[in-house]
């Protein structure tokens, strides 16, 4: 009974808060003005053109990931982890800060292609793939292959009917959420897109800032919600299923022996060759001016020479930047630490309210910021301007993460140890310190330089809330890129450089905590 | 020529290891038991002989022809591990007939073993002896020339084992398949084998 | 208890910093101030003007650039009541009506607008001061026609013709500002068939690209530029700024010249936002925008005309840059009640 009462507690907050933007978005999206924008025929070109991009970004990084992940988990590799951070660490870079890179990387003509998206969403996404398949791949016991192959299959039949079956569920499980998070990607699109083929995410912002057709935004961010629920539910589920798998021993790795285990090997390097290109290009590009090489782009931010308009210098963007994440990382931990309580002890009472606590965790950054947006000017106080309106954004977009790093880590935990702990005469919030709390200690402090990095690099929820004279800096830098001349393009690039360089510090110096991830 | 599977003068190593060395055996028509300690090398052998793993040097023959050569999924010869290994996702049925086109076996043998009615259950609801007799149902539907057993009951409990270990010696008989059976349970090994051999025995220079 | 009384302490803390960070509107007592100014990212002003205002009235001017003229109205539309500066300069005849609807200005009219023409001067409705205007006309490259011997275009229903196939490259409404006026330019002279001029000019190969600078810089081949299309949409201002421009003036020729049929006038303004922290300062401000000095400075600065009479024009804009006789216009509150409908109607038409 008391624990049913603790549970109550963090289950309303996180409610509260969470879901409090998608309430409003929900309540201005069914109001008969705003499903009008359904019945527009532009409306189902930017859903198929999502949809599109979505779906060929998704194919493309799983298949970029799958040898690198039977290279990674299962043969023995040399730089192993090296080559692991590189291939995961894009997961957590800011989504302008890539954009931009790719543009500093690819050729003019590729700017704005579907192309150009595609291969910064896979830049992304491939490390995601590689871990949550892997974590089951490495788990795959070796004999299941030998008893295939002495019934008489081939090794090419052997993956085709026994090793990818097991990884099915893992690989569905990625795919949807890769699915996902292209389906909602913002930065990446704003930066690299084309402004003639905008995703829902961008029309929904296009749809308030530009068109202030507030009703029509609403519409789609409703319309959104929809398909990343659907999304969100199917994946859940194939987790379930994936965890069922991990039940199974691991199995040393092996030395690539055959060609195709040497073909994988040499495609993992490239990979991750590949992946710091564009941030080699990113940082060279900011080191240029004009036809030399210089640090003007770097005094430029940071000490902007006159002209009439006031353009903020990097030090107090960066001020602010560190101000807001501070405060939004503090708040992303209490948040992400009552939420996975909170989804620990409902998964033992059913799927829907799991699914209910999970549901931010699809919320695109967008749909949070208009929804706070609404809420601030329809809510009951007049919440406009308000400074704590960027960091609270921020601490949601980056609260789901921080409660999906700390779910594995309560779900391992054996219940009996808090029965150990009650039977040495700890009441239930003591014996939930004594075991979960000192657990999930270490995993929070990782957890919490996961949420700062989000938060600092967060984009689409800061974009709505954010004060003009109080950019942080990945707005400052869209809004570079926005005026026109090479000099703006290299501001951008030195800021995203500076962004790229305080978000390292912050995840190595919080890396000890990030482990097991 | 001989007779079945013939090894000779086999060598392996891991990693600079040495594995086994210098084994030489033979098996006819009959049901060998191999005794050893585990890390004896027991259950190197049985993979090089399936085919999941490379001698260093040596031969392997069955009636005179060289099996090395062939790649282990044209051997014939099936394999058993202490643990089911059952595919979690094929139902019972469905892992019995995993390796032969010929699904009408599958009653026949889960009558053999007897698990009739068992043809649409999920592996995980099966319990340790149930989900060993499908294993060897399994490997048996092949019709393989030979079956290894590695260990086959080393994860049951003793009166499990004891009845398991009449039935799979009866089921081994009735199919006529001649099997070798690796373990370190000397009682066993007397029920169910013919011929008991020690690995210790058969790595001399000299053949059996 | 311990998760409830973090859950309470959590409330409490954002309760507290609700309360220290509001925005607390400052006393308008005398001294010195700093009045934020709201703008586009083309407002440009001589920094010597600005400081000689501030030594002049002890009021300092922050100018804070929030995107395109678009953004900028839809930011103050959102924030209509707690602005995020005093005043607000940039909105134009097209955007007007939505920001007027709003509520997103205290009225005020600069005594100063007697001075300014009489065609703009009452543009403002009472609630805004007009402060500069310009035309966005068809751009011609000369070079290009006399090369070929062909006579530039000299209406909209020329573009149309088969002769000026595949020359024009226009903006998309929905993304750039002269895109907008040139398709208002259309609506007000073609009416109810506006669509099907657009038909025709996508039928004889005309582009539309997102933005001024591609358009000018990417698919123009006039000024100097490598594109290939000779015919912009751009502002009548466009062919002194070759001028102006140049690596060295005395040297440099403009060889790109207007369209005078089917240009869109835009008017720009300034106005007091609704409940700025320095309204007086505000006020301040939009009367000195109109002055004489600044009124001489935008021409150069912002490529634009003056909105004061009798300042005089620099001699590049007097020689190259014509004012259309008849520009086309269309009432503010038509243009806001349609615009959207407009655009979605455009995108149907020229795009899908």
């Amino acid at each position: 009974m008391r624990s049913r009462g603790l549970a109550v507690a963090p289950v309303s907050v996180v409610a509260l808060f969470l879901l409090v933007p998608v309430i409003a978005v929900l309540i201005a999206g069914v109001r008969p003005d705003s499903l009008h924008v359904l019945s527009e025929s532009r409306t189902w070109r930017v859903v198929g053109f999502t949809a599109l991009q979505a779906l060929l970004s998704t194919v493309v990084s799983v298949a970029l990931a799958l040898p690198a992940t039977y290279a990674l988990y299962r043969l023995r590799l040399r730089l192993r982890r090296l080559t692991l951070a590189v291939l995961t660490v894009p997961f957590v870079l800011p989504t302008v800060v890539v954009g931009l890179a790719f543009r500093a990387l690819l050729p003019e003509n590729l700017n704005g292609t579907l192309t150009a998206i595609i291969l910064a969403h896979a830049f992304f996404n491939v490390g995601l793939v590689v871990r949550v398949v892997g974590g089951v791949w490495s788990r795959l016991d070796g004999r299941m292959q030998d008893v295939g192959r002495t019934l008489g299959m081939t090794p090419f039949n052997v993956f085709r009917r026994v090793t990818l079956p097991y990884l099915r569920p893992a690989i569905l499980a990625s795919t949807a959420l890769v699915a996902m998070f292209t389906f909602t990607s913002f930065g990446v699109i704003m930066v690299l897109g084309s402004p003639a083929q905008p995703t829902i995410e961008v029309e929904i912002y296009r749809r308030t800032t530009q068109i202030l057709d507030i009703p029509a935004a609403a519409g789609l961010a409703l319309l959104q919600l929809v398909v990343v629920v659907v999304a969100l539910i199917w994946s859940a589920a194939l987790q379930r299923r994936t965890a069922m798998l991990m039940r199974q021993s691991s199995a040393p790795p092996l030395r690539a022996s055959s060609t195709v285990d040497r073909l994988c090997v040499l495609w993992t390097y490239l990979l991750a060759l590949a992946l710091t290109l564009p941030v080699v290009a990113l940082i060279l590009r900011s080191l240029r001016a004009g036809d030399q090489w210089s640090l003007q782009r770097y005094q430029q931010i940071f000490a902007p020479s006159g002209g009439t308009t006031r353009d903020i210098d990097a030090f107090s963007i960066v001020t602010t930047s560190l101000r807001y994440a501070a405060l939004a990382t503090v708040l992303a931990v209490v948040l992400g630490v009552l939420g996975a309580m909170a989804v620990q002890l409902a998964t033992r009472r059913g799927v829907t309210l799991e699914a209910t606590l999970l549901l931010p965790l699809g919320v695109s950054a967008v749909t949070i910021g208009f929804g706070l947006l609404l809420v601030s000017i329809h809510g009951p106080v007049d919440l406009r301007g308000w400074s704590f309106l960027v960091p609270l954004g921020q601490a949601l977009v980056a609260a789901p993460l921080v409660m999906m790093l700390l779910l594995p880590i309560l779900r391992s935990i054996d219940p009996r140890l808090r029965y150990v702990a009650s039977t040495l005469g700890a009441g239930p919030l003591k014996a939930w310190w004594a075991v979960d709390g000192r657990l999930i200690g270490r995993a929070t402090v990782g957890a919490a330089g996961l949420a700062c990095a989000v938060s600092l690099g967060e984009f689409g929820a800061t974009a709505f809330l954010a004060r003009v004279d109080e950019p942080t800096i990945p707005l400052q830098i869209v809004r570079l890129l926005g005026r026109p001349g090479e000099a703006n393009f290299g501001s951008a690039t030195a800021l995203a450089v500076v962004l790229l360089t305080i978000t390292a510090v912050v995840l190595t110096a919080t890396d000890r905590g990030r482990k097991q991830w | 020529m001989v007779n079945g599977l013939e090894v000779v003068d086999l060598c392996v190593t891991y990693e600079g290891e040495s594995l086994l060395s210098h084994l030489t055996v033979h098996i006819g028509d009959e049901i060998v038991a191999l005794l050893g300690p585990s890390g004896s090398g027991k259950s190197t052998l049985l993979r090089c002989i399936a085919g999941v793993q490379q001698p260093k040097t040596g031969r392997i023959t069955w009636n005179g022809a060289d099996l090395l050569a062939v790649p282990a999924h044209q051997r014939g010869i099936g394999l058993v591990f202490q643990d089911p290994l059952l595919f979690p996702h094929l139902t019972v049925g469905r892992n019995i007939s995993f390796g032969t086109r010929d699904s009408s076996r599958v009653a026949e043998l889960l009558s053999l073993i007897r698990m009739s009615g068992y043809a649409d259950r999920r592996p995980e609801t099966l319990s340790g002896g149930e989900a060993q007799r499908v294993a060897l149902a399994r490997a048996l539907a092949p019709q393989p020339r030979m079956l290894l057993l590695d260990e086959p009951f080393g994860a049951l409990d003793t009166d499990l084992r004891r009845s398991l270990t009449t039935e799979v010696r009866e089921l081994l008989k009735s199919t006529h398949t001649p099997a070798i059976h690796v373990t370190h349970d000397e009682d066993e090994a007397f029920a169910i084998a013919d011929r008991v051999v020690r690995l210790a025995d058969l790595q001399r220079s000299s053949p059996f | 208890m311990k998760v409830l009384g973090t859950a309470a302490l959590l409330t409490v803390a954002l309760a507290l910093t609700a309360c220290a960070s509001t925005p607390t509107p400052a006393s308008s007592s005398s001294g010195p101030v700093t009045v934020r100014l709201l703008t586009h990212d083309s407002f440009v002003l001589s920094t010597t003007l600005l400081n000689d205002f501030t030594t002049r009235t002890g009021i300092t001017i922050e100018v804070v650039a929030v995107g395109d003229a678009g953004e900028l109205v839809n930011r103050a539309v959102l924030s209509a009541g707690k602005p995020e500066g005093d005043l607000l300069f940039g909105v134009d005849n097209s955007l007007l009506s939505r920001a007027v609807s709003a509520s997103v200005f205290d009225p005020y009219v600069s005594p100063e607008v007697r001075h300014v023409r009489p065609e703009i001067a009452d543009s403002g409705n009472g609630i805004v001061t007009p402060i500069d205007d310009g035309d966005v006309c068809i751009n011609i490259d000369k070079v290009w026609f006399d090369k070929r011997g062909l006579t530039p275009p000299k209406t909209l229903d020329d573009l149309a013709k088969p002769e000026y196939a595949g020359l024009l490259v226009t903006q998309n409404p929905a993304t750039s500002s002269p895109g907008l006026a040139f398709m208002l330019a259309t609506i007000s002279k073609y009416g109810d068939s506006w669509r099907e001029y657009w038909s025709k000019l996508r039928a004889n190969g005309a582009i539309a690209v997102n933005g001024w600078t591609e358009a000018y810089t990417s698919e123009f081949s006039g000024a100097g530029n490598s594109g290939s299309r000779p015919l912009v949409v751009s502002y009548s201002s466009s062919p002194p700024a070759e001028l102006i421009y140049a690596a060295d003036p005395a040297k440099a020729s403009v060889t790109t010249s207007t369209m005078t049929d089917g240009c869109y006038r835009q008017i720009e303004y300034a106005g007091v936002l609704a409940g700025a922290a320095h309204p007086d300062a505000a006020k301040a401000v939009i009367d000195w925008l109109l002055s004489p000095e600044v009124q001489s400075d935008v021409a150069l600065s912002m490529f634009v005309f003056p909105a004061r009479a009798g300042v005089s024009l620099p001699p590049e804009f007097v020689q190259y840059a014509p004012r259309p006789t008849n520009p086309e216009e269309l009432p503010a509150d038509e243009v806001g009640a349609n615009q959207q409908q407009w655009l979605n109607d455009w995108t149907e038409t020229f795009v899908s």
